[in-house]
């Protein structure tokens, strides 16, 4: 007896309602830019600079007490967040707080750092400082800049192989599908606020590099179809082409998503946002590259005509007119 | 059919042992990790008992490379430094101001007399009385000026000279400007690398970022303040001649002349001459010690340049006082009290015996160029980098049993060829990262978990092929040749986009992000060769064996 998530030879039709899924798509994209434009993303300070600190005390954490303590030390915008997570002991009490950057360009200096520490130990007297990170406001500007060439790069790069090897209306589909696919990874993060950090920009790489890896799948499957079924409707091609992968797609995100879940549950906090999106990312990027990618593929139509017969084309090689 | 040459099955098998082989040492981390250490002790030269004991600890004849911690892991400190490059333009004017006067003032029947103006730093200033005599004045100074010594501005000049109304207007031309950055770094790069080995931590990485930063990661320390300590004093030591002592901050010292405080006393300040008798480039060692009252101090030693014209100041200046001055500040002031021959002397000041040591640190490793902005720092302390490796480790095994068991229970017997190759692949993953020396990093951990998830990928295309060959009802053998053959084409492209991502990660990220993008590159490698290559392998042993009339996928 096989474990199957997916019945054998389905033929479920994916383009029935497929306004319905486009439209879907549309209004999440349109959510995230606004949630995107009105709320921002809770830049971590990667790219806003500024400092965190993360401590651990045995006492419960008294937000309020530490925020009264920092406050005469006149450091701007200060957030304090506890964290929690199931692996920590019930002595075992962890806060996160957040300074705003205080210079211009360097990172927090030594003195203000150690006068923060003694500020917090005077509130908690057995309180740790696990980890203090500080970022001055001219790399972080930096780091955004490179965070996003580092997506658009990719993107391009991407779009030109599939080109290369597919034909450009794969290449659009793709394309817009994995662009889905960031946008409403960024539109969640902004939507919750969930601290948005250089690991994010990991985190939505590996999303392009996995939405694509999905769309492939398919497209190759619907490129061998083309080449097979010369005079089958298209919709009906790229039904069929979706069916038939369909078990392999379900299969690859499930086990994804149950390795990606442990590490979600139990990888501690520290890389918990990374995860998330990364679990998220493999969501929508599957939806995406049956309900986004090829629909666009159905509109835009392809070529039919993928016999490999030399002779038509002979003569120069570079002279196709679609490539 | 389903037959792969004796040489591709060695080479195979080939390849996974010798993964395996330098993956084995992970799994005995501390103890490899105390046995090179000691190794490298013994290669120091401290070759006890003790050291071989712990060397034997790891046969010499395995590989011993592990897979380096990444700071978030192990716990550490992380900075990144800007270099202040332009600190060097203003030195390199002020010490070029003696020589322009003196080349001016032979020309000074053309020229006039001159005066050193204030300006930017930077830029030197210099007024004639004379102006009509410009034309020879820029032609003196000119005549001062070297040709670049780099490979790209060869043939450019190092000065720019240009006239302003009657101002001579010198400063460093752009190619010279380039060169003088890249010097200044190399420089900054080795005193830093110095000051950090002699303080002895382990394996600290330096490296330089762009054209004026510099990375610095010490794993291990506990603060990125004590590392701060070490590097971030610029440590330039000079003896100048002092011209006078006040209490008044607003003095005016006179072109020339600057006005520096006291380190230890408040409010006093000295009004000293800019050009120095001697300068700490000019030591050769330094030792912490302590003076006559048993205070700390730091003794020294000059070369014999530097002892010579130590010693020459001190004849001719007998019973006026010098300073010792430290990045900006005077340390001591003492009076000459005889003629100093020997070129030794000794720094008394405030010090802590803490302060003296990393005095001597300092000036034993050279001064730095330049001052340095720090524009990044970060410690983890190493409770939280356990703490990730734990959790990590619990989640990475969670998942993989996960995957496991899904995959037994989706393809049966074919499942577990693949969760062999599955093991077999995270094994090489670690073999290869040991291998390249490469640092693993929390996200690296999470691109491992991740290419477990995605590692069956490719075993599922082919499985699941050759179900629907199976299904148009062909042979068994038949059915998993073309199974293999059908999946390849979607396999590659699908993996090769990723590997693109994992590229471009690689290029364009920095620290963890990096980490990431080489599990993320290796795990897909790896992964394609287990799935397509030691999974075949497998399928065909058991195929030649059994030969079964029906197989179920």
């Amino acid at each position: 007896m096989r474990l199957k998530i997916i019945p054998d030879n389905t033929n479920w039709d994916f383009f029935g309602r497929a306004k319905l899924w486009l439209g879907i798509s549309l209004t999440l994209i349109v959510v995230s830019f606004a949630s995107f434009l009105y709320q921002g993303l809770n830049y971590g300070i990667d790219f806003r600079g500024g400092t965190t600190i993360r401590t651990e005390s045995a006492q419960t954490v008294d937000v309020g007490a530490y925020r009264g303590a920092l406050a005469p030390l006149d450091l701007g915008d200060i957030t304090i967040t506890e964290v929690f997570d199931p692996s920590f002991g019930p002595d075992k009490n962890v806060a996160m707080i957040r300074i705003q950057a205080q210079s211009e360009d360097e990172a927090m200096s030594a003195e203000m750092i150690k006068t923060v520490e003694q500020t917090l130990s005077a509130v908690s007297p057995d309180i740790k400082f696990v980890s203090v990170e500080s970022v001055g406001p001219k790399v972080s500007g930096e780091l955004i800049q490179t965070a996003v060439l580092a997506v658009v790069g990719a993107i391009a790069v991407v779009l030109f192989y599939i080109w290369l090897r597919f034909e450009w209306q794969f290449a659009v589909g793709a394309v817009v599908a994995l662009v889905h696919d960031v946008i409403l990874t960024i539109g969640i993060f902004s939507e919750f606020q969930i601290r948005f950090d250089l690991a994010i920009i990991a985190a939505l790489l590996t999303i392009v590099g996995y939405s694509l890896n999905d769309t492939v799948v398919v497209f190759d499957r619907v490129r061998e179809n083309l080449r097979k079924y010369k005079k089958m409707p298209l919709k009906e091609l790229l039904n069929l082409s979706i069916n038939e992968t369909l078990s392999r797609t379900f299969m690859t995100s499930f086990t994804t998503l149950v390795a990606l879940i442990a590490l979600l549950v139990l990888g501690g906090d520290v890389i918990r946002g990374f995860v998330f999106a990364m679990t998220w990312g493999i969501f929508v990027g599957t939806y995406s590259s049956v309900f986004v990618a090829s629909t666009l593929l159905l509109l835009m139509g392809v070529k039919r005509d993928w016999s490999k017969d030399k002779g038509v084309q002979e003569g120069n090689q570079f002279a196709k007119p679609d490539a | 059919m389903l037959q792969l040459e004796l040489w591709k099955r060695i080479l195979i098998w080939g390849v996974v042992v010798l993964g395996l082989v330098f993956a084995l040492p992970n799994l005995f981390y501390t103890r490899v990790e105390q046995a090179n250490d000691a190794r490298a002790a013994i290669a120091a030269g401290m070759d006890t008992e003790e050291n071989q004991a712990l060397a034997a600890q790891w046969p010499s004849f395995l590989p011993s490379n592990l897979v380096n911690l990444g700071l978030d892991l192990r716990g550490g400190a992380h900075l990144l430094a800007e270099v202040k490059v332009a600190d060097v333009y203003e030195q390199r004017m002020e010490a070029l101001w003696p020589e322009v006067r003196d080349a001016l003032r032979d020309e000074r029947a053309t020229v006039g007399t001159i005066r050193l103006q204030d300006s930017e730093p930077g830029i030197l200033r210099v007024r004639i009385s004379q102006p009509e005599g410009m034309a020879k004045a820029l032609e003196v100074v000119n005549g001062l000026a070297r040709p670049v010594t780099s490979l790209t501005g060869a043939g450019a000049s190092d000065l720019a000279v240009s006239s302003d109304g009657s101002d001579i207007i010198v400063q460093l031309s752009e190619a010279e400007k380039l060169a003088t950055d890249d010097r200044t770094l190399r420089q900054a790069l080795e005193i830093i690398r110095r000051r950090i080995d002699e303080v002895g931590t382990r394996e600290p990485t330096i490296l330089r970022q762009g054209t004026d930063r510099i990375l610095i990661q010490v794993p291990g320390i506990g603060s990125a303040d004590e590392v701060k300590a070490i590097i971030g004093t610029t440590a330039q030591l000079t003896f100048q001649p002092v011209i006078s002592r006040t209490t008044n901050a607003e003095t005016s010292p006179g072109i020339g002349n600057e006005l520096l405080p006291a380190a230890d006393e408040k409010g006093v300040y000295y009004v000293l001459e800019q050009a120095p008798v001697v300068t700490g480039e000019q030591l050769t060692d330094a030792q912490p010690s302590f003076d006559q009252n048993g205070r700390p101090a730091v003794n020294f030693r000059f070369n014999p340049q530097g002892a010579r014209k130590f010693g020459d100041y001190t004849a001719a200046n007998i019973g006026s006082p010098f300073a010792i001055v430290l990045d900006g500040e005077v340390i001591s002031a003492p009076t000459i009290q005889s003629h100093i021959p020997g070129g030794s002397g000794i720094i008394t000041g405030n010090f802590t015996i803490e302060e003296s040591t990393n005095l001597a640190v300092l000036l034993r490793a050279g001064a730095l160029p330049a001052g340095l902005n720090f524009l990044e720092e970060r410690t983890i302390g190493p409770e939280l980098g356990q703490d990730s490796i734990d959790a990590g480790a619990l989640a990475s095994a969670v998942g993989a049993i996960a995957v496991v068991v899904f995959m037994w229970a989706s393809y049966g017997l074919f499942g577990i060829f693949a969760n062999i190759a599955l093991v077999i692949n995270v094994a090489m993953m670690f073999g290869v990262l040991s291998m390249l020396g490469a640092t693993l990093t929390l996200p690296g951990i999470a691109g491992i978990v991740l290419t477990i998830g995605m590692a069956v990928d490719a075993n599922v295309l082919i499985f699941e092929r050759i179900r629907e060959e199976l299904r148009v009802a062909k042979g068994p053998a038949r059915a998993i040749s073309l199974g293999f053959e059908k999946a390849l084409s979607a396999i590659v492209d699908a993996n090769i986009t990723t590997l693109i991502t994992a590229v471009i990660l690689f290029l364009v990220g920095s620290g963890p992000v990096r980490g990431f993008a080489v599990t993320l590159g290796l795990g897909i490698i790896t992964s394609v060769f287990t799935a397509i290559y030691v999974t075949r392998l497998l399928i065909i042993l058991w195929f030649d064996r059994r030969r079964p009339k029906t197989i179920e996928v």
